[in-house]
């Protein structure tokens, strides 16, 4: 097929949040370079999730579809991706940057001796050839990556990076493809997803957040934010290092592997600002940082911002807003 | 139950690094900075240690890196690792002198080759190139089962059980046989600091040396990192100066008038 094929992720029928992003930067790509885009999706009786992109522009949809691919392992998913690779030979494997790709994506590049570009922000063309762009240092620095040698080449896109509305409508058809996987194939047994506790806290519905991070610098000093938070009326809410050290509780953490919130007001306090923070929190309407590291990410994302010590301007944010 | 396990760590800048990129725009400028381990791979030097005082067994560490990587490799033996493999390689930041995480999989497999450990730990990313892959691709060249972003392993029947974290705060179980390899998710457990007595027994803790140039696989890199840059702002944000007093009245002002958020 030689074109660019975005391998989308589903569970129980329902595409990713971040599926139609990854088939945006597809099709992007895929217009700029001038190939055609090709998606795929993989599972157990997976024609129905297949059936929902045919109003999209795209070649054609592969449903990969196997018994043994009913619940995802890194083996079934690599082995049933590498056989699609193989037989249609697309120039660009596209993916978005989920937990599941990152779980699998290195390993199926790594069977057809590829290196997978991960968690790229965005993209140029340069006398034909793509350009990829990602974060070095956790946000600090970008790197511009190239391809080297022959096709298929893989890049893995952030969440958020490309934007879903951007999709071109079309007609596509769906294929059904069965990979052949045998069960001694797969080595590991994942059990029934679960979740640890009920959330108790939703901070999606919070018009204000105050959020904290590692510059706090001890569970001591958690009543400092608390304060700002209560002179605002907001909720508080921390990054993962806080909630790892038990200093607030889990439900209150925003992030990847946390909540997602969009509030009308976001104040980070001494939070860098890793992606993985970013993407749960980089929705929200105003966005107000307060970090000593002038260089620190999360002045990318602020609307306002404060460098400086936060243990001298969360009281002087405090009595400002007294008055 | 013993085990062998091999925990493989990186040093990188440390979190609070001012980073300068050098002038050709291939790398950061790496003469002033401090250095320390990435800490995803401390805390998968913590689960290994963990499981070593559960179950007995060894703990071998594994770094690729220059000379100075030795400190950070004998801060991991003051911790509680038994020996140590340094591939020495000649650069230092970019995963030292691989750019490809395959590239350097390779060599680390090869390192590995006489060892034969039943599990293989490293951290779930570095925090300078920032891959997220040469753990999984690591597993691959060995032909070893992997799983990642793993929050607890314990052993069940001839090989392990771990807790592997989802998004959006779902977790899974995943039972899997022994050789494998994981990556540890960061924050799981309390990192321990290194005792007196650690520090001294140390010094006396076998580290293996090998070039990596000995170690060196088949197979052309395919990816190259071209250039590096500092970030454009995508944003254009509004930074308030002055004494604190000062700019957290500026910040109120701005809130109110003109973002009319409060």
């Amino acid at each position: 097929m030689s074109g660019v094929l975005a391998i989308l992720e589903q569970r129980d029928g329902v595409l990713h949040k971040s599926a139609l992003e990854g088939l945006a930067a597809a099709q992007q790509i895929g217009a700029d370079l001038d190939l055609p885009v090709f998606a795929a999706v993989a599972g157990s009786g997976v024609e129905p999730v297949a059936q929902t992109l045919t109003g999209y522009k795209l070649k054609k949809i592969h449903a990969v579809d196997h018994e043994l691919l009913g619940q995802y392992t890194p083996d079934g998913y690599t082995a049933a991706l590498k056989q699609l690779i193989e037989a249609h030979q697309p120039k660009y494997v596209i993916l978005p940057h989920t937990y599941q790709v990152r779980d699998f994506a290195p390993k199926l590049a790594t069977a057809l001796n590829r290196v997978l570009v991960s968690d790229v922000i965005s993209y140029r063309i340069d006398s034909g050839a793509l350009v990829l762009v990602r974060q070095l240092f956790q946000g600090k620095i970008n790197a511009d990556v190239r391809f080297e040698g022959d096709p298929p080449y893989f890049a893995s896109i952030q969440a958020g990076a490309f934007r879903a509305d951007g999709l071109q409508p079309g007609t596509a058809i769906v294929e059904k493809t069965t990979p052949d996987l045998k069960p001694e194939q797969i080595r590991t047994k994942p059990l029934d997803p679960f979740r640890e506790s009920q959330r108790a806290v939703d901070l999606g519905a919070a018009q204000i957040i105050v959020s904290v991070g590692r510059g706090i610098k001890e569970a001591g000093n958690i009543p400092i934010v608390q304060k700002l938070a209560d002179a605002l009326g907001a909720e508080l809410a921390a990054s993962r290092p806080i909630c790892d050290n038990g200093w607030l509780p889990m439900e209150r953490q925003v992030g990847s592997s946390g909540q997602t919130v969009a509030p009308k007001l976001y104040l980070a306090v001494g939070i860098s600002g890793a992606i993985q923070h970013l993407v749960g929190m980089k929705g929200s309407k105003t966005i107000v940082a307060i970090n000593k590291d002038p260089e620190a990410p999360i002045f990318e994302v602020a609307d306002y911002g404060i460098v400086g010590d936060l243990f001298e301007v969360v009281p002087a944010l405090i009595a400002a807003l007294g008055k | 139950m013993s085990m062998k396990i091999v925990v493989a760590i990186k040093q990188v800048p440390s979190r609070d690094s001012q980073l300068k990129v050098n002038a050709s725009g291939t790398w950061i400028e790496e003469a002033d900075l401090a250095w320390e381990i990435n800490e995803p791979d401390a805390y998968a030097l913590e689960a290994g240690l963990q499981l070593r005082e559960k179950l007995a067994g060894e703990v071998v560490v594994l770094c690729a890196g220059p000379e100075s990587a030795s400190q950070t490799i004998r801060e991991a033996l003051a911790k509680g690792a038994d020996r140590a493999i340094h591939i020495e390689a000649f650069h230092k930041g970019a995963a030292a002198g691989f750019t490809d995480p395959l590239a350097l999989a390779r060599v680390m497999a090869k390192a590995l080759e006489s060892e034969k450990p039943d599990l293989i730990l490293t951290g779930l990313q570095s925090d300078d190139l920032g891959y997220g892959q040469t753990g999984v691709i690591l597993a691959e060249v060995m032909g070893l089962p992997h799983a990642t972003i793993i929050m607890n392993v314990e052993p069940s029947g001839n090989g392990i059980k771990v807790k592997r974290e989802l998004e959006d705060g779902w977790f899974q179980q995943v039972e899997m046989p022994l050789p494998a390899l994981l990556t540890i998710q960061s924050g799981a457990t309390k990192l321990r600091y290194a005792t007196l007595m650690g520090i001294k027994k140390a010094k006396t803790k076998e580290v293996k040396r090998v070039a990596a140039s000995e170690l060196t696989g088949s197979g052309n890199p395919s990816i190259r990192l071209d250039r590096i840059y500092l970030p454009v702002k995508a944003k254009h944000s509004q930074i308030f100066d002055g004494s604190p007093k000062e700019a957290a009245t500026k910040l109120v002002e701005k809130l109110r008038f003109e973002a009319r958020v409060l």
